[in-house]
């Protein structure tokens, strides 16, 4: 098989394909991040509901997660997009994307989270409901705190698999890396090569996002580790 | 527009391919994820190596990317390849790398002790993995084996990039043509749940048992 690799179009001086790499990658994070923050907050929140007092929204939210882990994150975004499209409400497809994904990540942080809280020892909770405290401050200071610092490791797993899938919103014409990608190839025609680029590119942006979030980890927990 | 007869076999018909993908995938990946694990628990530190990077590499890379990969690589010489074949090779590709650490985790999780006793009773290396270590090693890689076989169900939708007619582009072509998104993706969703939603129970239970085992 004769096949000559050709990276030319990289430094094309006529178009700024690099730029428009790079462009790409910066919405993808731009994604990720909103996705990532989303998600945790109402993952932490269903987390709650789900090891809570109140029968019904625990059954709720484990129906809910069960939908969400059951089906494809790509079908979950068209429902979404085109679903809310057909009834009348025009959303851009990046607020869509972005809903989409804090949505169905919520459902994988909040079965992580409910591990967690799962794991802190009765006693704790009890010491502190005899010292008076309100249960929601329980929840704030003595729960979710340990809960959290415990399942770190499986979260950032879980949102590093995340960045990796917004390279699906191209499909509803997200101008992520992917979509770079796929108008770099109709111009150039040299797909094979324009994929090993962004593969290159995503590689790095997982790597980048595993230690950015290790570094917010670090910071969030140092108190438990008695330094701050 | 409703639904027609005809949409609906359309669709019936996405599923049965989305099906078969995910049994080429879970196939395909299965043997070389086996090839992986053992590669991954071996003492010589470049067989190791060269396993952990292909790990890393394509855990790194989203499976969009690798079927565009899959599909333009394959068809550098010239040839056309039909898409059924980019999508099988890629998801062969990243299934591989995930039931490889998954199966090296449940070959590490056999007691220690195991791999001695076999050592002390002069077992030669090959007969201590393939009598004694795997087939425990087997048991505990069950549940989370068939608990990653959903993941493979799910990700086959990514094959829509490259055009394969799988259950989510069947619906998609379908919508194109009805417009009636809550519907389609509705009947879609229920699909793909009824095909994942076994799994993640089994995966659970088996789970459980095992436990309750104490394995």
């Amino acid at each position: 098989m004769k096949y000559q690799f050709d990276f030319g179009f990289l430094w094309d001086p006529d178009n700024d394909y690099v730029l428009e790499f790079l462009h790409g990658a910066w919405l993808t994070l731009q994604l990720a991040v909103l996705a990532i923050i989303g998600g945790f907050l109402l993952g932490t929140f269903l987390a709650t509901l789900r090891t809570g007092r109140i029968s019904w929204a625990r059954r709720a939210v484990a129906v809910y997660v069960e939908i969400i882990r059951n089906t494809p994150l790509l079908v979950q975004t068209f429902w979404l997009f085109f679903g809310l499209a057909g009834a009348g409400y025009r959303i851009p497809a990046f607020v869509a994307a972005a809903l989409a994904m804090s949505l169905n990540v919520a459902a994988y942080s909040s079965e992580i989270i409910r591990a967690g809280i799962e794991s802190i020892p009765k006693g704790q909770i009890e010491a502190a409901q005899s010292l008076g405290l309100r249960p929601l401050r329980i929840l704030r200071s003595i729960v979710l705190p340990p809960a959290i610092e415990k399942v770190m490791p499986a979260l950032i797993s879980q949102y590093v698999l995340l960045m990796l899938a917004t390279s699906i919103m191209a499909q509803i014409s997200v101008e992520e890396l992917m979509a770079a990608a796929s108008r770099i190839t109709s111009e150039t025609f040299r797909g094979f090569e324009i994929y090993i680029v962004v593969a290159a590119v995503y590689i790095a942006l997982s790597i980048l996002l595993r230690l950015a979030l290790r570094g917010i980890g670090w910071l969030a927990f140092l108190r438990t580790r008695g330094l701050g | 527009m409703a639904l027609t007869f005809n949409q609906l076999i359309f669709i019936l018909q996405g599923t049965l391919w989305t099906i078969a993908l995910a049994a080429i995938g879970f196939v395909g990946g299965g043997i070389i994820g086996l090839v992986i694990a053992l590669m991954r628990v071996s003492r010589n530190r470049w067989v190791n190596g060269a396993a952990a990077l292909y790990v890393q590499i394509v855990q790194g890379i989203p499976l969009p990317v690798l079927m565009f990969l899959a599909y333009f690589g394959l068809s550098l010489g010239g040839v056309n390849i039909p898409a059924v074949v980019a999508a099988g090779v890629s998801m062969t590709i990243f299934a591989a790398a995930f039931l490889g650490e998954i199966w090296r985790g449940s070959i590490q999780a056999v007691p220690r002790g195991q791999r001695e006793a076999a050592e002390s009773l002069g077992l030669s290396r090959w007969h201590t993995m393939a009598d004694v270590i795997l087939p425990q090693a087997v048991r505990l890689s069950i549940p989370p084996t068939v608990g990653f076989m959903v993941q493979i169900v799910k990700n086959t939708s990514y094959a829509v990039v490259i055009g394969f007619t799988e259950l989510t582009q069947s619906g998609k072509i379908v919508n194109n043509v009805i417009f009636e998104p809550f519907l389609v993706f509705t009947i879609v969703g229920a699909i793909y749940f009824c095909l994942c939603s076994p799994l993640s129970r089994a995966s659970r239970t088996l789970d459980a048992r095992m436990r309750a085992r104490g394995a």
